[in-house]
């Protein structure tokens, strides 16, 4: 799950870290009105939506960038009403682009230095880490290929948490001056106590600014949350966008289904994640394109997999549907009940290739066969992929319709 | 031979009175293993099916059956406290089904676990099966066959399908472990292969790994200076786009690392045959076998 810029301030803010003053806007008098309220001579609009590039990107209408410096309320306001309901485009977004609904209206920070700093769960120390460097303001990935030796990597116990002396000992390799130790130190600590009191995998705060009057901010902050977490927060949960993904994974996920979309024209439907993320890579190894991930998991209802089913159908990309079972806890039987009911609700217009094994295949192959669907069946996962792409490929030759 | 569990292993069941607790359970005795006991808060003194005692515990049932391995189906929000319940009362080997516990709960666990004898299988996994001997977890049972071939994977289907694979060339398995596709779990790939490689059982191992994090490399370098039996080993996530979390918790690739391509690239400079595709994964290993790669 991905949120919004204003929404990650606002968590920050919960656990005492500083940011610059600001709030969210829905329309152009709102703006104008948050622009008055924090008065300083400079204040800058951001145009709300999840994807980087803002800045570079423009809008349909022909307006130039999602992020502005402006000088008064007055000004604050035009540009919120230039962005609010238009489309933004970025090198992120792809060409369709996303319609801002919200703008971030906050005073514009003078930039004294700028340091990247980020508390993560490090896999292979199963423990939380603290990655920085004084380099901030680029991705770090960029800083780690140019110049590894300015990382910097602070592990944490676990159980004891992140210690004051590891904050000064941060502060002091980001060069802090002795007068910000105590700024910085808060800072850092709000920071982690951020990573551990909302469960998260990451939270990144990049730049992390030193201001010419000498104050320490965290300018903009990514957290990625760990999903199985989420329950603990229901507040966070409830900051999800739905109008910002991708609606086919938005409905799978109104059915419990662990659905990505991809941009192939071959859609699979398999229990199990390994098993899914295998049979998308063996439709490319047999020349054919991954419309999609999708696990029913082990114990599917017919009714998930006739919604997932249906899901499937619906993308226009798809050319042919991969089933791929092997059923363990899931039952082939369960599997087919559902394919033959998807099929009965929703026309099949595409070939669907379809390769049971495991638990209750012969009611399963049965079923299917009883049930008088044009359907392709195959022996293997290998004969399964090959059918599938030789199917997709038939089907676009014949110039269908898509 | 196998490793790790057998026909001596005295089995504990941790929520043996929930749906899949029981279910699971009831298809592991089947099966051939021996439960011994079962731990449900608050139902202690009961029978489950009307011949495993319940115990409120993990300590009574220790103290009471010598159970020396647990299997655990409690739901996420209480596993983490589950897994440390069984390492307290000394229990030698845990392996935890449960799918969906929060990251920090299990960095919590890892940590905890420092210094102590218990391991730990999963969690998120399918569990461990000697064939024809011992089964722990929710794998189908009649698709394994007893022989020598070890499986290590992250992936629970895609066991089944290796195990699958295998049986219908007519190669056996030793002992096939799910390790679980969480980003912090108990036993690694790596401590799967040294207990393989030791084995006088085993003779040649199926390695399936998938994108995210670094686990593979880690048993691909000590493979490639420590290891004297055939490995044949499966990536799933070569079609994975970056940045999203693939079903698995711990299946994503972040900043460039943990590629599928990368981890294949590692393995292969071991020495590890790597198979094209999930379809080849037991022919891949026979070919190795014969000397043809």
């Amino acid at each position: 799950m991905n949120i919004h810029e204003y929404q990650a301030r606002e968590l920050l803010q919960r656990f005492g870290v500083a940011t610059t003053r600001g709030k969210v806007a829905s329309t152009p008098e709102e703006a104008e009105r948050i622009a008055r309220e924090i008065a300083p001579s400079e204040i800058v609009v951001k145009a709300q939506i999840h994807a980087g590039g803002r800045g570079k990107g423009s809008f349909t209408n022909g307006f130039k960038g999602g992020v502005h410096i402006c000088h008064t309320p007055e000004e604050a306001r035009e540009i919120a009403c230039k962005m609010l309901g238009q489309t933004l485009v970025t090198h992120q977004t792809g060409p369709a682009g996303r319609v801002v609904n919200k703008v971030l209206v906050a005073e514009s920070a003078q930039i004294g230095r700028e340091i990247y700093f980020a508390v993560l769960v490090d896999r292979p120390t199963a423990a939380p880490l603290v990655v920085a460097s004084t380099e901030g303001g680029v991705e770090i990935e960029t800083v780690a290929a140019r110049s590894p030796e300015k990382i910097i990597r602070e592990s944490i116990d676990p159980l004891a948490g992140l210690q004051p002396f590891q904050t000064r000992k941060l502060a002091k390799h980001l060069n802090f001056e002795s007068s910000q130790l105590k700024a910085a130190s808060k800072l850092f600590d709000g920071l982690y106590r951020t990573f551990i009191g909302l469960d998260c995998s990451m939270v990144e705060v990049n730049p992390l600014v030193v201001t010419t009057s000498g104050d320490v901010l965290a300018l903009d902050a990514k957290f990625n949350f760990d999903d199985n977490a989420l329950y603990r927060y229901p507040d966070v949960a409830a900051m999800r966008d739905t109008a910002e993904e991708d609606p086919r994974e938005v409905e799978a996920s109104k059915h419990g289904l662990n659905y990505i979309g991809l941009n192939g024209n071959i859609a699979c439907l398999v229990n199990g994640a390994g098993l899914a993320m295998a049979t998308m890579d063996i439709i490319k190894y047999y020349g054919g394109k991954p419309a999609n991930f999708l696990d029913v998991g082990g114990s599917a209802t017919e009714e998930q997999v006739t919604e997932a089913f249906k899901i499937l159908v619906a993308d226009k990309r798809v050319e042919a549907i991969l089933v791929n079972i092997f059923g363990g806890i899931a039952r082939c039987d369960v599997i087919a009940q559902g394919i033959i009911n998807a099929a009965n609700t929703v026309k099949l217009s595409v070939p669907l290739v379809v390769r049971l094994e495991g638990t209750k295949v012969e009611e399963g192959r049965k079923l299917l066969k009883e049930s008088g669907l044009a359907l392709i069946t195959a022996s293997d996962l290998a004969d399964a992929a090959e059918k599938a792409v030789k199917a997709a490929g038939s089907k676009s030759s014949a110039g269908s319709p898509s | 031979m196998s490793v790790l569990v057998d026909k001596n292993t005295r089995l504990l069941v941790q929520g043996i009175t929930g749906s899949a607790g029981a279910f699971h359970a009831r298809q592991c005795m089947e099966y051939g293993t021996n439960v011994v006991a079962g731990v449900t808060p608050g139902k202690g003194g009961q029978k489950f099916d009307g011949k495993v005692p319940v115990f409120d515990t993990v300590a009574e049932a220790r103290a009471q059956t010598g159970c020396n391995v647990s299997m655990i189906f409690v739901p996420a929000a209480g596993a983490a406290d589950s897994i440390l319940e069984a390492v307290d009362a000394g229990v030698e080997l845990v392996v935890c089904i449960t799918e969906g516990i929060p990251v920090m709960d299990m960095m919590r666990v890892k940590a905890q676990m420092r210094g102590k004898s218990s391991r730990l299988i999963g969690p998120n996994c399918p569990g461990i099966i000697t064939p024809g001997a011992c089964k722990i977890g929710i794998m189908p049972g009649y698709i394994h066959k007893p022989g020598g071939v070890g499986v290590i994977s992250r992936s629970g289907t895609l066991t089944y399908e290796a195990v699958w694979q295998l049986t219908s060339r007519g190669l056996g398995q030793s002992t096939c472990i799910g390790i679980g596709g969480d980003p912090i779990n108990g036993m690694s790939h790596l401590d799967a292969v040294k207990l393989f490689n030791d084995d006088s059982g085993t003779e040649a191992m199926i390695l399936i790994g998938e994108i995210g994090g670094s686990a593979e490399e880690e048993a691909a370098d000590w493979i490639r200076d420590n290891c004297e039996k055939p490995v044949t080993a499966f990536i799933a996530g070569l079609t994975a786009p970056p940045g999203r979390r693939m079903g698995h918790a711990g299946a994503i690739v972040s900043g460039g690392k943990g590629t599928a391509a990368g981890k294949i690239e590692a393995l292969k400079a071991a020495g590890i045959a790597i198979a094209p595709t999930p379809a080849a994964m037991a022919d891949t290993l026979i070919a190795q076998m014969k000397g043809e790669s």
